[in-house]
């Protein structure tokens, strides 16, 4: 194994180290509070609440999802985000013609939601 | 290779900042909005100003009976408020408090707290998905939407800030930081911090958990400890995202006598903004879902493509 892999990998070891610990902490808290409460548990104490009156129907209610398409512009943009990343630390280096070709990128994304804005589909319906 | 009991240091002051900050905010709060609206709330706990009372609401959380519902998806609902605290106390680890001041040196610590703090969102989708209460599954959308408008415009901005640094790592970017900052990328700090509030769910943006319509959204069917740790999250949330503001865009250790005294700016311009968090809290009131949506899309996506424009040009040109 090569110095500068294993440099890569110890410091994810922090990263490792601190989700372990987590863990035992949540864990930790539940167990305690496991050892404090009371444990009575009733029909009425189980049932879902809403509002005090006896739920209707399951609560894995049918509805609308309003905003499916907010999730397409999301995702579309979101690509483009991954891609701008490793291209912040590069671009002073190489100039201006790498910065047209992120500028026509991100362009015809912007051209997309302009249209969509156009479309009035960024209307909340 | 790697020096284990410093990283054990790191690690104990992470879990005891983790541990502490969110509820010195939490106490900020109290009194902070206490003041601002002049209804002053518990004040006999521990005698001054009731400070105990943050720690008796503690004791009496543990105490409590854990109720999940019949009708829940009950290993999902036991499991959420673990998957919406952790990611916060993750993502302390890249957090640099001082030129060698964090637990970890990733090198791609930006990317790697953008991709963490999004983890933590996933809690209270399976809160409100799995409590099986229509006002959860409400809440629990709203959530999804307003993480799907605002997560853009938030790694926007921070995309911003990692080109003006030319560096990925949240200790390279404070070190490229120069006071000069504060006005070129002023579009991108608004942005970052406006959406970022809009992820913690924090008044202005609470339309999740709007109490008024839907109980208290996905939290609704929780109780005692479970509910505590959601509320944990919220405020371990808070500091997160004022010590990333802090570190992205007010220079994080900078100041005078960095050398020495640099943590201590951070905590400091941390509390500021946290402060700022809990005054907006106050100040403005609930925004429509529709208006939430306006502004992510018609606001703040339009301004962090103006200031991508900005920081290009700022840093090719010049």
């Amino acid at each position: 194994m090569s110095d500068g892999y294993s440099a890569y990998l110890s410091s994810y070891v922090p990263v490792l180290a601190i989700l372990v610990l987590g863990i035992g902490l949540v864990a930790g808290i539940l167990s305690g509070n496991r050892l404090l409460r009371p444990s009575r548990p009733t029909a009425q104490k189980l049932l879902t609440y809403e509002c005090g009156v006896d739920p209707v129907g399951s609560g894995w209610a049918q509805m609308h999802v309003r905003y499916y398409i907010f999730a397409y512009l999301y995702v579309v943009f979101a690509v483009d985000a991954v891609f701008l990343f490793p291209w912040a630390t590069v671009f002073e280096q190489l100039g201006w013609i790498t910065v047209g070709e992120m500028g026509v990128f991100i362009g015809i994304i912007a051209i997309g939601l302009a249209y969509a804005w156009r479309k009035g589909v960024l209307t909340w319906t | 290779m790697i020096d284990w009991w410093d990283l054990a240091l790191r690690l104990g002051i992470v879990l005891v900042a983790f541990l502490v900050l969110p509820l010195l905010v939490g106490q900020l709060e109290h009194k902070a909005m206490a003041h601002m609206q002049a209804r002053v709330g518990p004040m006999y706990a521990g005698g001054f100003h009731g400070w105990a009372q943050l720690v008796a609401d503690g004791v009496k959380f543990v105490q409590k009976e854990d109720v999940v519902p019949a009708a829940a998806d009950r290993s999902v609902f036991k499991l959420a408020p673990a998957v919406a605290l952790l990611p916060y106390l993750v993502v302390l680890v890249a957090i640099p408090i001082a030129p060698d001041g964090a637990a970890s040196s990733l090198d791609v610590s930006l990317f790697f707290v953008l991709a963490v703090m999004s983890v933590g969102v996933l809690g209270s989708l399976m809160a409100g998905w799995s409590s099986a209460n229509k006002y959860s599954l409400l809440g629990g959308l709203r959530v999804a939407a307003q993480l799907v408008s605002y997560e853009l415009p938030f790694v926007l901005a921070a995309v911003s800030v990692a080109m003006a640094a030319g560096s990925l790592s949240l200790t390279g970017i404070v070190a490229a930081w120069n006071p000069w900052w504060l006005l070129w990328q002023l579009p991108a700090m608004v942005v970052f911090f406006v959406a970022g509030l809009a992820e913690l769910q924090r008044p202005p943006f609470d339309m999740p958990v709007a109490d008024a319509e839907i109980i208290f959204g996905p939290y609704t069917e929780y109780t005692g400890i479970r509910f505590a740790l959601f509320l944990l999250a919220e405020y371990a949330g808070i500091v997160v995202l004022a010590s990333l503001t802090t570190v992205l865009f007010l220079g994080g250790w900078q100041g005078p006598w960095s050398d020495q005294l640099g943590w201590l700016w951070t905590l400091l311009k941390t509390a500021v903004v946290s402060f700022l968090v809990i005054w907006l809290r106050v100040a403005y009131p609930r925004m429509r879902e529709d208006q939430l949506q306006t502004l992510a899309w018609k606001g703040l996506v339009p301004l962090v493509l103006f200031q991508l424009v900005i920081t290009t040009v700022g840093v090719v040109a010049l």
